[in-house]
């Protein structure tokens, strides 16, 4: 199948190792990979920061240059929910019938990573190997907007020599919420230290998610009190693979130091 | 005793505390012990409280398999009222009326106020007694009742530890939740003159019982609020679990009872879901220990006067409003708030609103038409909990947004809105989001720049100006030294299946419409 890649903004310039963990396992798989330079943003943090009419050229753009695109993955649920839950509304506020059809045609054609490989191409086995205690957070817009349920966790049941251990509380939010963590940082610290404590608890040592946004936003107090529970998208559990024992030299971990894989 | 403000009502002074300021005082409250996940008292009583209701709800919600369809009956049935809302009220004050009783409709707080006045009047009463209602604390009445004289007794448990603790409610279900069960017999024991009471349940409910008993059967005059008035039967529902709104219902001389107009249901009938979804939603409980419904005055029997104050007080704007009409099919189960991640960290005093929490966040700022309480939209983290559990699918986060977005047109409004540090950074963010070539660009302006902020870790450990919320409890990866489309670009471009002109370039069309 061919598959084009929406890296999305943030993890274009913050977590590169992502989209390529994503492209290397779509290609493990057999799929081709396409990336589209042009793409910018989903419009997710302007419009759920109520600049509205700001965020509408942003997800125009994004309409534009995935309009011919046959399946479109994304490695960032909160993305493909800010998509799925609002494009649509977006269209009809700026009174576009035609950006509206687009929107329509486009959305069946969305998916986030997991998702895609799990309901879309029926694969559960990716043929990962990783060696370590992972817990994954399941994030607020993959549990509750895009309801993703168990298939992350398919997913990584069936990653060899993974040892997953549960984590308390999962289902409740770190405290990131994009503009949220500025606007009212105590609050968020506080969640977020909710979140930590059953992080730790867990004795995991490795954390995943789907969104490396929640990801960056918890391990940012992991890395801060110097522990050593790294935080991997879940991508990058899966790309790593039996016969390539370990990642290339340019691919090490987002958040994880050298001696992690294995 | 006057008060300083009067809550509820319209084009008052609004000096309170925005939402992150009450809230970083919130948690601030009792200094942490030693170690940065230790919670103060406050916090500990909050969250223990919403755990346990929490845990019960998802026990009684998740045992129905019909949950799902009575959620969307209740939405449905909600929503179908609020689209003939007059029709509806008028049927019920024709039913209300034929039976005897009087209806009042009052636009705004102080003529709800002066309503009850003018019906307390005649019985000069010295005392009232109360079944707690959020529209009499929406409206303001207690204060307004002590001006005049008239001492107000809250006659549920917990509304009653709080008036006694001269306190605020921090949840509309569980008012004093906020409280241990240690501080309520420290409250009973120094105001009804009890030094050695315990704090066993038993002992602390016997007092309550103790004192309360003597007022019921002694007070002429009670007020009260209600879940439901119902249009067909000029009924009026109220649900309690500790019988002292049936006390207050059947005792007195003289009922008044405070009701927004949302709160009326087409038929009885519609109670067969709301009975459901109300205790469960609530409580956790699968039925009220107590259901009340009462119409008009049969002789002989329960209050000679009934009144029916219907309350608009800000209402009728968010009726209007297609987008955030949903706000109004609340039933006040507070579900919401039991679920919300954020009123477990600060209780429901920060949101310095009559109705807290999720709930609160939406309701508040367009009860007064958003002229105040703007930071409450914000008081979200968008993590959609609220949406869950609402039993009449209120999409609380839509809300939310929609409400950021009025508040940001009105700040652009203004020389200083569209000055500020907040709008010039989001429209230069937008501005370089919307182009492919104005972004990568940025990008790497940024791997530039950063390196004055980055730490010998690798990470970014101080940020300026309102970035440092973000830094004061979290680290933050720098941005490596190549993007993924620079990667893309060195390692791929060459023989890529779709190389950068293999497709159309869209800017042309998208620019010319926007710029």
């Amino acid at each position: 199948m061919r598959l084009s890649l929406f890296i999305t903004c943030y993890n274009d310039a913050l977590f590169p190792q992502t989209g390529k963990a994503v492209v290397r396992v779509l290609e493990r798989l057999g799929h081709t990979v396409e990336f589209r330079p042009a793409q910018t943003c989903c419009g997710q943090m302007h419009w759920n920061t109520g600049y509205l009419r700001e965020s509408l050229p942003i997800l125009r753009h994004f309409v534009h240059v995935f309009a011919d695109a046959e399946t479109i993955v994304v490695p960032s649920s909160s993305c493909v929910a800010m998509m799925r839950d609002h494009y649509t509304k977006a269209a009809q506020m700026d009174n576009d019938p035609a950006l509206a059809r687009e929107v329509e045609l486009l959305l069946p054609r969305v998916f986030e990573f997991s998702e895609l490989l799990v309901r879309r191409l029926r694969v559960e086995d990716v043929g990962a190997r990783f060696t370590h205690k992972v817990a994954y957070h399941p994030s607020c817009h993959s549990a509750r907007s895009l309801h993703l349920d168990e298939i992350p966790l398919h997913l990584l049941r069936r990653v060899r020599g993974l040892d997953l251990v549960p984590l308390a509380n999962s289902q409740e939010c770190c405290g990131f919420g994009g503009t949220f963590a500025i606007k009212n940082a105590d609050v968020s610290s506080a969640m977020l230290a909710d979140k930590v404590r059953c992080v730790l608890n867990s004795g995991t040592e490795v954390l995943t998610a789907v969104d490396n946004s929640c990801l960056m936003h918890i391990h940012g107090s992991l890395h801060r009190q110097r522990t050593h529970v790294r935080a991997v998208h879940l991508a990058e559990i899966l790309a790593c693979s039996e016969d390539e024992s370990a990642l290339a030299a340019d691919q090490h971990f987002t958040f994880a130091s050298s001696e992690l894989p294995r | 005793m006057k008060r300083e403000t009067q809550p509820g009502q319209q084009n008052q002074h609004w000096n309170r505390r925005d939402f992150p300021e009450a809230a970083r005082q919130a948690l601030a409250a009792q200094p942490a012990a030693d170690s940065p996940f230790e919670h103060s008292q406050t916090r500990r009583n909050v969250r223990h409280a919403t755990d346990v209701i929490q845990a019960k709800r998802n026990a009684v919600t998740a045992e129905l398999h019909e949950w799902q369809a009575l959620r969307r009956a209740g939405a449905a049935i909600r929503a179908h009222t609020l689209e003939h809302l007059d029709h509806y009220l008028l049927e019920f004050e024709a039913n209300y009326t034929r039976r005897g009783g009087r209806v009042h409709w009052a636009s705004d707080a102080a003529e709800a106020r002066r309503l009850v006045l003018e019906i307390l009047a005649p019985h000069a009463p010295r005392e009232v007694i109360k079944v707690k209602t959020m529209t009499s604390e929406e409206i303001g009445l207690n204060a307004c009742l002590e001006d005049h004289g008239i001492r107000p007794i809250e006659t549920d448990l917990a509304e009653l530890i709080v008036q006694l603790g001269h306190d605020r409610p921090s949840h509309f279900v569980a008012p004093a939740l906020h409280i241990s069960r240690g501080q309520v017999r420290d409250l009973f024991a120094r105001a009804m003159r009890q030094p050695n009471l315990t704090d066993s349940p038993d002992d602390l409910v016997a007092a309550a019982r103790g004192y309360l008993r003597q007022k019921f059967l002694t007070t002429p005059v009670a007020i009260s609020g209600a879940n439901f008035l119902l249009a067909d039967t000029g009924g009026v529902c109220i649900v309690e679990s500790e019988g002292n709104g049936r006390m207050c219902l059947t005792l007195p001389d003289v009922l008044i009872s405070i009701v927004g107009i949302e709160k009326v249901l087409p038929r009885f009938q519609d109670l067969e879901v709301f009975l459901q979804t109300l205790p469960r939603s609530a409580t956790g409980e699968r039925m009220n220990p107590y259901n009340s419904i009462w119409s008009g005055t049969p002789t002989g029997d329960g209050p000679r006067e009934f009144h029916v104050i219907l309350l608009d007080n800000g209402r009728s704007p968010i009726l209007a409003d297609e987008e955030s009409r949903q706000t109004l099919r609340c039933i006040r189960c507070a579900a919401c708030l039991n679920a919300c991640p954020v009123y477990h960290q600060t209780g429901g005093h920060a949101y310095e609103s009559v109705y807290a929490g999720p709930i609160g966040a939406i309701l508040t700022p367009q009860l007064h038409s958003m002229h105040a309480a703007q930071s409450l939209p914000y008081a979200s983290s968008l993590c959609g909990a609220c949406y869950e559990v609402c039993p009449v699918e209120i999409n609380i986060p839509e809300v939310l947004i929609h409400l950021r977005s009025q508040v940001v047109q009105q700040q652009q409004s203004t020389l200083t809105g569209s000055l500020g540090l907040w709008n010039l950074a989001m429209q230069s963010a937008a501005f370089l989001m919307r182009d492919s070539h104005r972004l990568p660009a940025a990008v790497h302006l940024a791997q530039r720049l950063q390196s004055a902020l980055v730490s010998r870790n690798g990470f970014i450990e101080w940020l300026p100006g309102p970035l440092s919320g973000w830094t004061k409890t979290r680290d933050l990866p720098a941005l490596p030294a190549e993007s993924f489309r620079d990667w893309w670009q060195r390692t791929r471009s060459a023989n890529s299946p779709s190389s950068p002109g293999a497709h159309p370039n869209p800017e042309s069309s998208t620019e010319q419409r926007h710029d």
